[in-house]
């Protein structure tokens, strides 16, 4: 693969938290390396906890990352080795993100206009103000919002709305980059799909790469390329899209895969749940070894004493687990 | 909004009618009267007092006489200071308390505000945990404590700042900083929990992905959003600061309204006591009235009914 198509690698990425009144830590990242190809959706995924919006939020450095390095296109903006912090202010227009909860992320003392205006007043994206009005209005209608919406303040609006804003806003500076952070999952199913629709759309229109971070397996397939799997700070498997729904080689993502509901009650009852046991332990202290092996069905004394590697098993196709050949006739019920 | 403000300009007509009312009914139900201090007063005398200033009518029309006054805009004579006039106490002494109280409500915001944001953005650290001892310590020390601290160190000790009335400048100093002592760490332990509030906000990132600089960040975003409670704590402050202190008017030796206000209750001088309590009751509402006002510029979310 040629060095130009990739647009964000990240290596090593560690971002731990201090815990109060401890001197322990937080490892809510712990070592995730990956890369983002230019134009590509890359779904981030796992359950609540496992580090997925951190990971997110560290690339942009909206906290700071405790170790790692980050290279956008080519430049290094965070290298905790070389000691390199690139100033922000420049990547801002390029990198955005839309976050989660549409209720929270929006300044509720300012006018959507505003809101949606100010990045352009920081970058100075306009020259009159007739130009900032009109580009705010465009903004508006690209994200399905009309002129008058831009007067209004954001808890005049329903959650969908709300997250067009957001959408709006992150669009404001022409961004090549999109941190997703679960943009959707706030939202009710109905809207949902308008809204992972309108992220379509755009990416076609405006040539946008996404990283797309969400828990919901069958939303992340339909819009990514590629998808990471992420357990307790750890990235287990990555993989095409396809490839990792129907040939899904980590314990882990074969249940979280068995666990897509299927419309079909004739193959739902013919397919097997795999249901793990137990809760995702702590990231204050998590388990020696292997992370998912305290809920592994084939743990044993290699996966305490030692972590897997973060292997490419097949090309492209990259697993950390020591018992690859085992989990491989496991079956699965993997239809989308 | 007209018709908000005309609303709460008839509420406020109500509720100060209320406390006139009740003030009336309280202070003639303590036993004593105005005149039975003074010396040597012969019953003939006092009966001819009372019968002046028409003490000797039954109650229920001194009530009718004085709530007619008022409508008028006549708060009466005063029963001590002969010849005056309670509108014209009023007058002269309030201007000493509002001019003392309104420095002393500027020092707290001032130093209150962002002693609180400070400590909040520096949670958990040094400069936090002095700044919450120091708070609670300027909360729970009373004034006359403090200004007699004040007045041993800086005139005693140190022979720097005069200790008694408001003759010029420097004699503001003392006054003012016990006067702001409690209201800033008030406004500053008010600051920091909403503003720590304020800084786990979603938005707050959002602000920084856009790129807004760190000044901005807190000027605009987490300020804006974060000073609402303390808005709130603003309008019966600066009534209860600008109405005058007592204790620091005692202890200061200062002429403000404080003290007229107290000495008319032990002297019974019944129409002070009327005309200090309706003046300090409609500066109170009228605060409020315009804190309700500031809202609605400061948070878009409340709209004014």
């Amino acid at each position: 693969m040629n060095k130009d198509d990739i647009l964000l690698e990240v290596s090593h990425l560690k971002q731990y938290f201090p815990v109060a009144g401890t001197n322990k830590f937080v490892k809510a990242v712990d070592d995730v390396s990956f890369f983002i190809k230019k134009g590509e959706t890359f779904g981030l995924v796992g359950e609540s906890g496992c580090g997925k919006t951190t990971t997110g939020r560290s690339i942009l450095r909206l906290t700071e990352p405790t170790s790692g390095k980050i290279v956008y296109d080519g430049n290094v903006i965070f290298d905790s080795e070389n000691k390199i912090k690139a100033d922000m202010l420049p990547y801002r227009r390029k990198m955005q993100i839309v976050f989660q909860d549409p209720y929270a992320s929006l300044d509720p003392r300012m006018t959507v206009g505003d809101i949606v205006g100010e990045a352009l007043d920081i970058h100075k994206l306009y020259k009159t103000k007739a130009e900032r009005r009109e580009r705010i209005l465009e903004l508006l209608s690209t994200v399905g919002l009309n002129s008058e919406h831009a007067n209004r303040y954001p808890h005049e609006f329903s959650g969908g709305q709300r997250q067009r804003i957001g959408i709006a806003r992150a669009l404001a500076v022409n961004p090549q980059f999109i941190v997703c952070d679960e943009p959707v999952s706030a939202l009710d199913v109905s809207i949902q799909a308008q809204v992972v629709n309108m992220f379509e759309d755009l990416q076609k229109k405006m040539g946008l790469t996404y990283l797309f971070i969400a828990h919901d397996l069958s939303i992340v397939n339909h819009i990514s390329n590629r998808i990471g799997v992420m357990y307790l700070g750890h990235m287990v498997e990555l993989a095409d899209s396809d490839e990792l729904i129907f040939h899904p080689m980590h314990p882990y993502t074969k249940s979280l895969i068995s666990a897509i509901p299927i419309a079909d009650p004739n193959t739902a009852r013919a397919s097997k749940r795999i249901i793990l046991n137990g809760d995702v332990p702590s990231p204050v202290n998590p388990p020696s070894g292997c992370p998912f092996r305290t809920r592994c069905p084939y743990a044993d004394e290699i996966c305490a004493q030692k972590k897997p590697e973060f292997n490419e098993v097949k090309p492209g196709h990259y697993a950390a687990c020591h018992h690859l050949d085992l989990t491989k006739h496991l079956s699965q019920g993997g239809i989308l | 909004m007209p018709k908000y403000i005309a609303k709460r300009v008839f509420m406020a007509v109500i509720t100060a009618f209320l406390v006139a009312t009740l003030t009336f009914c309280v202070m003639n139900m303590v036993p004593g009267g105005p005149f039975l201090a003074e010396k040597a007063v012969t019953p003939q005398a006092q009966a001819a007092m009372e019968a002046k200033y028409g003490l000797d009518k039954p109650l229920p029309q001194q009530y009718i006489t004085y709530m007619n006054g008022l409508i008028h805009g006549d708060l009466g004579l005063s029963l001590k200071k002969r010849g005056r006039t309670v509108s014209d106490i009023i007058t002269g002494k309030f201007p000493v308390s509002a001019r003392l109280g309104g420095l002393a409500l500027i020092v707290a915001v001032f130093i209150g505000v962002p002693l609180g944001s400070v400590a909040a953005f520096n949670k958990g650290k040094l400069v936090d945990n002095i700044l919450v001892v120091l708070s609670t310590a300027g909360i729970a020390i009373p004034s006359f404590l403090s200004s007699t601290l004040l007045m041993y160190v800086f005139t005693t000790k140190l022979k720097l700042l005069p200790s008694l009335g408001l003759n010029s400048a420097p004699s503001y100093i003392m006054p003012v900083i016990a006067l702001a002592l409690y209201p800033t760490f008030y406004i500053a332990r008010l600051m920091r929990s909403s503003m720590l509030d304020v800084i786990g906000q979603d938005y707050m990132k959002t602000a920084r992905a856009k790129g807004v600089s760190p000044f901005f960040i807190i000027f605009k975003h987490a300020m804006r959003n974060a000073i609402l409670p303390v808005v709130t704590y603003l309008g019966p402050l600066l009534a209860s600061l600008m109405t005058g202190s007592f204790i620091i008017e005692k202890i200061f030796n200062i002429p403000g309204l404080g003290s007229e206000f107290v000495g008319a209750i032990t002297s019974r001088d019944y129409p002070m006591i009327m005309g200090t309590t309706i003046f300090l009751a409609v500066f109170v509402i009228c605060m409020n009235v315009v804190v309700d006002i500031l809202y609605a510029i400061i948070d878009p979310r409340i709209k004014l009914k």
